[in-house]
């Protein structure tokens, strides 16, 4: 294969992970590696890098296509020759590796080039699995980790470090590297995989989306960290641009002394009129939230995003329901401690519940009893929740009557726009009366927020 | 035309001589923007040297800096060139009644009445030149519009004395906090380079070159406790400016070592919101305590 293929198929499979690659940005990454030549991989990774990658959050998705399409080595490298092959996977080759990985974490200082080495050597001594026929093997990162017992690593990483310092931070420094090394083997698995199918196969089937991307009910722990990361700076962007467009649509009343001021310029006449900005419209917003298991996440992360633009709104209150309601309102104190305030939400998850059973009838009757003081006809209300109620009475007649106590009405569903209304979900019943909006991932959360304010 | 740097290498090293520590990737862009001639485009978060960085090329360089500050309301008049009215009304006056209209017109749309603001300076001058664009993400949309025309062409459009293109183009810096998105035709015309927190190596190189009359096991122990700053879910971590802040407060108050006490007394130079405050004090205290 030519450089040249490489670098097109390289190209089309950013353009298919969704980074919006265009023909003029891929001449100037060949431009640019014809400036740095390909004698240095990370050089052509940060030239590649530079051209081509124009948001933070396409990074992770591009370093993991530029490993697939321009591996650091083939095969197993060149250290691994027939002799090595029948003590290959051995007992006492997997305790001996298992020593080595340990020795290497466990330093003051990790080396990283050698824990390179061992992820290259563990996926190739423990990674491998038969496949169905001749050539159809493959590899497996899983297998490779469990098999070094990467679990129990921790615990011996754990005593050794512990002598430095304390417990606590001895543990989280174990799992950070132990982290690191899974990502490693994980990179190496899909580097053999991609040398025995072809970079496209993998790039199709085995990457993570952006984490903006990435939908709710399936994100794993390390992105659902990543994703809180974003809310704050996601909020502030919402926030500007939000300002920007309604300073954009000033046309209020004539500023005199701005328009005077002005004027001196071009000698007394004011050839620009100025006006003060027109004050914004704000309406205040009421949020009813499921957070049973099922949609918790989701939850959480809605009422961050909505809590950290309470600017928007004259008033915010938010109530959370499995089958009893309950308000949260008071947990969101204006500049409290994002960590804090998710704790005192899961914490408060139990008074929302009596059964444990989400029943949606009986949450809006009880919201009706009891928080109906919170609805006017200023209220905008934002329901967020699965509409999946366990088979029970749906309430539609009382949620029918809180729709017409607001003036706006809003549903956010984490669950893709197919499943609604399969099993016991009471989505499209739901969809009749209020304005049901999918909600899968930060993107749409954001692009959604956006419009109501 | 000269080029900028001879190699990632040459950039990293030169840069580093005028005391901006770069890493690999960041010294790469640096060349490639200068060997490509493209914008290059600074994106990260407030205070890991985004500025510094143009500033640190021009100094490498021996170039000139002109920098265009960045704020909503920005218009053509600020960024661009501008008559200069008053001079040009005086003329026309000086002049009496009996000049020509002809005459007159000519005469006061010359170079003698042109205001030229950073861009077109940076544009019309003959010798090397760092054209800064600072925090571009709190412009307008207009003036991205504008900036297209200068970025790709290198050309400005007046249209009393027709275009003035660059004698030599000059070394382009833009600067973005990342609070708006920029549109994708001012990131396309652009190379990209985030500049995030660096490892704690390169920081404690930093702080050392920065600040020398800092012991080195301050340095290390003002970096570490940074680090571990920065893995707490703060409103705002901590960057490299603070980072320095926080060093200079130890050297000045002659504090030899970090403990417990000077990190509480001195937390404020780092951190500057009362709620991260609180939960830093808190997190570093923790686990002194279980020991």
């Amino acid at each position: 294969m030519t450089l040249l293929n490489r670098h097109l198929e390289f190209v089309q499979a950013l353009r298919a992970a969704g980074l919006p690659v265009s023909v003029a940005e891929g001449l100037d990454a060949v431009r640019a590696v014809e400036h740095l030549g390909l004698a240095d991989r990370e050089a052509v990774r940060a030239g590649y890098a530079a051209a081509l990658v124009k948001r933070r959050s396409h990074r992770g998705s591009f370093d993991a296509l530029f490993d697939l399409f321009f591996p650091p080595l083939l095969g197993s490298g060149a250290r691994w020759t027939d002799e090595y092959a029948a003590e290959r996977d051995s007992p006492s080759a997997v305790v001996d590796l298992r020593d080595r990985l340990a020795a290497t974490l466990s330093g003051g200082e990790v080396d990283q080039a050698a824990l390179g080495d061992l992820a290259v050597e563990l996926v190739e001594r423990l990674g491998a699995l038969p496949g169905r026929g001749q050539g159809l093997s493959t590899w497996s990162a899983h297998q490779a980790l469990t098999r070094v017992g990467a679990v129990a690593l921790l615990d011996r990483l754990v005593a050794s470090l512990a002598g430095e310092g304390d417990q606590r931070e001895a543990h989280g420094l174990a799992e950070r590297r132990i982290a690191s090394f899974t990502r490693l083997v994980e990179g190496e698995v899909r580097r053999r995989l991609a040398e025995d199918r072809t970079p496209q196969y993998v790039a199709e089937t085995i990457l993570r989306p952006p984490v903006d991307q990435i939908a709710f009910t399936a994100a794993r722990r390390a992105e659902v960290e990543q994703m809180r990361r974003e809310i704050y700076p996601l909020a502030r962007r919402l926030a500007t641009r939000l300002i920007k467009e309604q300073h954009a649509r000033r046309r209020g009343p004539l500023d005199f002394r701005r328009t005077v001021r002005a004027s001196m310029s071009t000698g007394g006449v004011p050839l620009t009129t100025h006006h003060r900005p027109k004050r914004p419209h704000r309406s205040e917003l009421v949020v009813l939230c499921d957070v049973s298991g099922s949609v918790a996440q989701f939850a959480q992360f809605t009422l961050m995003l909505v809590f950290a633009l309470r600017e928007q709104f004259t008033k915010v209150r938010a109530f959370t329901f499995v089958d009893e309601v309950h308000e949260v309102t008071q947990h969101f104190r204006p500049g409290g401690d994002p960590v804090r305030t998710m704790a005192d939400l899961a914490a408060s998850v139990a008074h929302a519940s009596l059964w444990g059973r989400t029943d949606y009838g009986r949450a809006f009757t009880r919201f009706q009893e009891r928080h109906a003081d919170a609805l006017g006809p200023k209220v905008s209300l934002l329901v967020l929740g699965d509409a999946r109620s366990n088979y029970g009475d749906l309430a539609l007649p009382v949620f029918g009557d809180i729709l017409r106590q607001t003036r706006h009405a809003y549903w956010l569903n984490p669950e893709h726009r197919r499943q609604w209304g399969a099993g016991d979900s009471g989505a499209e019943r739901y969809a009749e009366l209020v304005r049901m909006v999918e909600c899968r991932n930060l993107a749409q959360l954001s692009d959604f927020v956006h419009d109501i304010v | 035309m000269t080029s900028w740097f001879d190699s990632p290498a040459d950039a990293g090293g030169r840069l580093q001589q005028v005391g901006y520590l770069t890493d690999d990737a960041t010294a790469t862009t640096t060349y490639l923007a200068g060997a490509l001639e493209k914008p290059l485009l600074v994106e990260g978060p407030a205070g890991v040297g985004k500025t510094e960085l143009a500033k640190a090329v021009s100094r490498a360089t021996g170039a000139e800096l002109v920098r265009l500050q960045c704020y909503e309301g920005l218009d053509e008049a600020r960024a661009l060139y501008e008559w200069n009215y008053k001079k040009q009304l005086l003329r026309i006056q000086a002049a009496g009644q009996d000049a020509a209209w002809d005459q007159t017109h000519d005469d006061i749309f010359t170079e003698e009445f042109l205001l030229t603001r950073p861009l077109l300076t940076a544009i019309r001058r003959a010798e090397p030149t760092v054209l800064l664009v600072d925090e571009v993400d709190k412009t307008d949309v207009e003036v991205e519009g504008l900036l297209l025309e200068v970025l790709s062409d290198f050309q400005v459009t007046i249209p009393e004395m027709g275009t003035v293109s660059a004698e030599r183009r000059p070394y382009v810096v833009l600067t973005s906090n990342a609070t708006r998105e920029l549109s994708e035709a001012v990131k396309r015309r652009c190379l990209y380079l985030h500049l995030g927190y660096p490892d704690a190596d390169r920081e404690r190189e930093i702080v050392e070159s920065q600040v020398p009359e800092i012991s080195n096991t301050l340095a290390q122990q003002v970096v570490d406790a940074v680090a571990r700053l920065r893995d707490l879910q703060l409103k705002k971590a901590p960057s490299i400016a603070e980072t320095i802040d926080w060093a200079r407060t130890l050297v000045a108050l002659e504090i030899g070592e970090l403990d417990e006490h000077t990190v509480s007394a001195t937390l404020g130079v780092v951190l500057k919101h009362v709620t991260d405050h609180d939960r830093a004090v808190q997190e570093l205290r923790r686990p002194r305590l279980r020991t």
